[in-house]
């Protein structure tokens, strides 16, 4: 699985630009599946089919990652950019990144190592690319392009490191779980869903052609066990965070229930997750048509959204053993 | 007879955190179910009273909604012998210092939103509003027992008795939006007695509180012609002076702006006129911020209404309320109801388009 | 249980009637005698009950507890029908917003409101509220309506009802008025022993506006020595790590013997002899560890040529608040340490 979570999270994937991971991830799951398609907002919608007239269940994880676009390239050639996604410019002086075509930058900041710069963080409009050109003329990328982070996927220990944990990560458990899981009485679609970054608008469209009947979204959540982190009560390799609660979504009770009944039935280790910032797909399947009870698995990761990203194999593990015991069990809400 | 003080008493008292209405949602059913044909909740909760028209099949029908959830907390955490606390919807946390709650534990256990002695504070801290990081909440419980009883993901509602004032007047928690719920069935009662040629849905929505989700969904679900949320307004108070004011004991305000159909509101405001009904007017500029924003853009869109019933000290556990202006509410809701027919329809543009 | 009808019994400073007759009622089958002074103190005398060891005199001795609680006053009626108000007592104003209150003798309920928090400014949030123009709102449409109904000068209480939130374990209750119908509930209790001790037990009044009661009844008592009985600060709620401050008092470690507080410094006689008997019984104590309140035993220990005082208090968490917390495990422990003390005591106070 190891080698699955490298390739995933080291692919590219920015936002509105995930045809290349979607390629891979198309490649990954192929065999696994009863049927195979990507719909008109890029997302990859993988069926399998149920055995008996159980629920259809929508797994949703989203295979875009944050990053940056062009918005501007000067006379010398360096490029100016906005953010797609949640993207603090504290994380950017000297990253590097990738472009669709391979090109590499560098990200420089104007007012590094000047004297005027004092204690200031670094905003986002004084950032830019340095992709190596020497003018417009012959920079190798243009407005509009789109770039990923650069940072090689590390093992420190039962730690696992890189860029794009979220929500690639999540990829990987769904793909894991697709591959392992028998036959299950539910149709399940499993969907690597595009632009979550940007407002979880791949997954508002998945979930109004798929109609399930129940929603369950796979992402990474926050963590309070980190030096003088906002208190939370979730932590790196105590299990699966099941969400009662985040900025923008109550998980259905009876969705939560579910989850934590299955997992302690199970002997999975899993811990509760009120979240105070962010969402998850799950808020878009919710309110989706005439609404869809929904929930979300996370994955508890340290660092998030920056481009060291970090989170415990172990919980990466019972969160696979999670999600084949929801999908494979009889559900009552 | 439904007795509008106690009804509301009830629902009040009642729990129901968004996405947590299961405890508020039976007292209603309870009471919508003998006025109704049919009474039932949707996948988020909603619950959704049907009461058909006397007119031929297929016959068109209005969506009434008024959100039965209420803002609260949700414990984050566990630290010693007390509780961290998150906010569910728009909590002013400067509202809650030495609070009475509920925590919905293991079982319920009563509690408080702790304060600092005053005797130990300086001038300095105590003009500072309290962060949510320094603020817990005290079961009086040992951490043991705590730990037994409390989760993380555990519902906090206020604990607060609901109080009549002088008789006009009633006070206590989540009037928003119980108000407008007790106003639902008023009207539902009153079309007992009245005939109406529409099907009407009283929908009782979910989690409006935290970005209208149930109203969203419910209107999807339904596809009504017409749509009317009813919410409370901004009531006449002692240190607010502001635009979005109206009066208290002043009648439902029905609103003026972008999320309301004029043709329909031009039939409102007649139907008050018709029968005597005190109602006023409420300016928004922009988004109501109720169920009404909501319903507007279900589907193809939905002509839709907005009534406020005044309320003073929204968002706190005094919300303070007429009982007149909720029964003017329930009144005129079933007045205009009632004169709606094909030619209401084909005034109020239903008639294009596809033949309905 | 004393304490939970002594808690709902009403007595902002200055109004003491209603929680004095509860008390009496409770304490008046213990004594021998008592009086209402002209502050509207309650003295209770009971004579001692033995002889003194060695045929010596019995000590006079004056056992105070405050009566009032803190609370609000009508200040005026607004033409609204709102009522405007001052505080009695000191009063934290974050803690007034959304509250609900009973106005004067016949207690009509009220409220204070606050503004919608859709109408506040972002930047005005992590400010303290603005409590100076607060209300009450009775639910009043205008001056008349609310004449009919409240007068300046009606005294407020806040609604804070009585709960056991632990019955087997910490034993913690909540109420209003904590701070001091703790103290009385313990000196009630008290009274029921019999002591070789001349004893007069003081409900006092005015505690929370300046120690105004005990100062006179000290005048007329002038006792040996005096013990005043409180419910005290407690603040130990969880602390930042680089916060490591006092807490003041800990919930369920036991009575608080206060050295020293900002009226007055504990007579050192007293106060070895508190730590001694608590020792020597085995009863959980601790010091109010900081210099923070005042107490009767400030009044009472200048009067005439000088009192030796001490105050013994039960930890209350939230005190000056709507509501406030205690233990009950505290409180008994309490009343053990004093009845302790007293026995010690009759022959007097040991050099």
């Amino acid at each position: 699985m190891k080698e699955m979570i490298k390739r995933l999270v080291e692919a590219y994937g920015p936002s509105g630009h995930e045809s290349t991971i979607g390629a891979i991830i198309s490649e990954m799951v192929r065999p696994h599946v009863d049927e195979l398609h990507t719909d008109a907002l890029g997302n990859i919608i993988a069926l399998k089919r149920g055995t008996g007239s159980g629920h259809a269940i929508m797994v949703a994880s989203h295979m875009d990652e944050i990053g940056l676009v062009v918005t501007w390239v000067d006379e010398k050639g360096f490029l100016r950019f906005a953010a797609t996604g949640g993207v603090s410019p504290v994380t950017l002086v000297g990253g590097r990144v990738r472009f669709a075509n391979g090109t590499l930058g560098v990200i420089g900041w104007e007012r590094w190592m000047r004297p005027d710069a004092g204690t200031r963080r670094p905003e986002m409009d004084e950032l830019y690319i340095d992709v190596g050109a020497t003018s417009r003329e012959t920079c190798p990328v243009g407005v509009g392009d789109a770039c990923g982070f650069v940072r090689p996927y590390e093992e420190f220990g039962t730690r696992l490191v890189a860029k794009s944990m979220d929500d690639r990560i999540a990829c990987a458990i769904a793909i894991e779980v697709l591959a392992g899981i028998g036959s299950s009485p539910h149709d399940l679609y499993f969907v690597f869903t595009t632009q979550e970054e940007v407002g979880t608008r791949g997954a508002l469209t998945a979930a109004y052609g798929i109609e399930p009947t129940v929603g369950i979204a796979l992402d990474v959540t926050m963590v309070g066990d980190t030096p003088k982190a906002r208190p939370m009560a979730v932590s790196l390799g105590e299990g699966p965070a099941i969400k009662v609660m985040d900025s923008g979504m109550l998980a259905h009770p009876g969705v939560v229930r579910w989850m934590i009944t299955t997992a302690e039935a199970a002997g999975i280790p899993c811990q509760r997750e009120v979240l105070l910032g962010g969402s998850t797909d799950a808020r878009a399947i919710q309110t989706s048509r005439a609404g869809v009870p929904a929930g979300c698995i996370s994955i508890p990761c340290r660092y998030v959204h920056t481009p060291s990203e970090m989170v415990d194999f172990g919980d990466v593990e019972h969160s696979v053993a999670l999600l084949k015991a929801l999908l494979t069990g009889p559900i009552a809400l | 007879m439904i007795n509008t003080l106690e009804l509301l008493r009830s629902l009040s008292e009642a729990d129901g955190i968004s996405g947590h209405e299961e405890g508020v949602r039976s007292l209603i059913q309870q009471a919508m179910a003998p006025l109704a044909d049919d009474a039932r909740a949707d996948a988020l909760g909603n619950l959704i009273a049907l009461k058909r028209g006397a007119g031929p099949e297929p016959r068109r029908a209005i969506m009434l909604a008024a959100h039965m959830d209420e803002i609260g907390l949700m414990v984050s955490g566990l630290e010693g012998a007390f509780l961290r606390f998150a906010p569910v919807g728009g909590v002013d946390l400067r509202t809650l210092v030495g609070q009475e709650v509920t925590v919905h534990g293991t079982r319920k256990l009563p509690g408080i939103i702790a304060s600092r002695p005053p005797h130990v504070l300086t001038a300095e801290e105590r003009s500072q509003a309290v962060p949510l990081e320094r603020l817990y909440i005290d079961t009086g419980l040992g951490i043991d027992s705590l730990q037994e009883c409390v989760r993380v993901g555990d519902l906090v509602t206020m604990r607060r008795t609901f109080t009549s004032l002088n008789g006009e007047y009633a006070t206590g928690k989540a009037m928003d939006d119980r108000a407008g719920v007790v106003s639902l069935v008023l009207c539902l009662q009153a079309l007992k007695q009245i005939q109406h040629q529409w099907d009407v849905y009283a929908v009782a929505t979910t989690q409006e509180e935290i970005g209208l989700r149930g109203a969203t969904v419910s209107a999807y679900g339904l596809a009504p012609d017409l749509g009317i949320a009813v919410d409370v307004g901004f009531g006449r108070q002692q240190g607010v002076s502001d635009p979005a004011i109206i009066e208290m004991d002043g009648g439902p305000a029905v609103a003026l702006g972008p999320n309301v159909h004029p043709a329909m509101r031009a039939r409102m405001m007649a139907t008050a006129k018709d029968q005597e009904i005190k109602v006023q007017t409420e300016v928004v500029p922009g988004a109501t911020g109720t169920d009404g924003w909501a319903l507007q853009v279900a589907r193809e869109g939905i002509p839709t209404l907005v009534l406020s019933i005044p309320l003073r000290y929204m968002h706190t556990t005094v919300e303070t309320i007429c009982l007149r202006d909720i029964e003017r509410t329930g009144r005129i809701l079933a007045r205009f109801i009632a004169g709606l027919d094909g030619a209401a329809a084909a005034e109020l543009g239903l008639e294009q388009g596809a033949s309905a | 249980m004393n304490l939970q009808a002594f808690t709902q019994a009403r007595g902002v400073s200055g109004n003491e009637g209603a929680a004095r007759e509860v008390i009496l009622k409770a304490v008046q089958d213990h004594i021998d005698e008592h009086i209402v002074d002209a502050l509207g103190n309650l003295i209770c005398h009971k004579r001692p009950r033995r002889p003194a060891p060695e045929g010596g005199r019995a000590p006079r001795i004056m056992l105070a507890a405050h009566m009032d609680e803190i609370g609000l006053i009508v200040t005026g009626i607004n033409s609204d029908g709102s009522l405007s108000f001052g505080k009695v007592g000191g009063i934290d104003d974050r803690v007034l917003v959304s509250k609900q209150v009973l106005v004067g003798e016949s207690a009509v309920p009220g409220v204070i409101g606050y503004p919608p928090i859709h109408l506040i400014p972002r930047s005005e949030r992590d400010r303290a509220p603005d409590m100076t123009k607060a209300v009450i709102d009775i639910g009043a449409t205008d001056k008349a309506g609310a004449e009919k109904l409240a007068s300046p000068g009606d005294y407020v209480t806040f609604r804070g009802e009585w709960a056991e939130l632990d019955p087997t374990g910490q034993r913690t209750v909540m109420a209003k008025a904590l701070d001091d119908r703790a103290g009385c509930a313990v000196l009630a209790e008290l009274l029921q022993g019999d002591y070789a001790v001349d004893l007069y037990a003081v409900f006092t009044a005015q505690e929370e506006v300046g120690t105004r009661g005990a100062r006179v009844a000290a005048a007329r008592i002038a006792p040996d020595l005096a013990i005043a009985l409180e419910g005290t600060i407690c603040d130990d709620l969880p602390r930042l790590p680089e916060d490591d401050t006092s807490p003041v008092t800990r919930l369920g470690d036991g009575p608080a013997i206060t050295f020293m507080d900002r009226s007055f410094i504990a007579d050192r006689r007293l106060l070895n002899l508190l730590l001694r008997v608590a020792e020597a019984k085995g009863i959980p104590h601790q010091f109010k560890s900081a210099v923070a309140g005042g107490t009767d035993s400030g009044a009472i220990h200048v009067t005439g040529g000088g009192v030796p005082s001490i105050t013994v208090a039960v930890p209350t968490r939230y005190i000056h608040a709507p509501i406030s917390m205690l233990s009950l495990k505290d409180l008994d422990h309490t009343v053990q340490l004093v009845q302790a003390a007293l026995y010690a005591l009759e022959g007097g106070l040991p050099s």
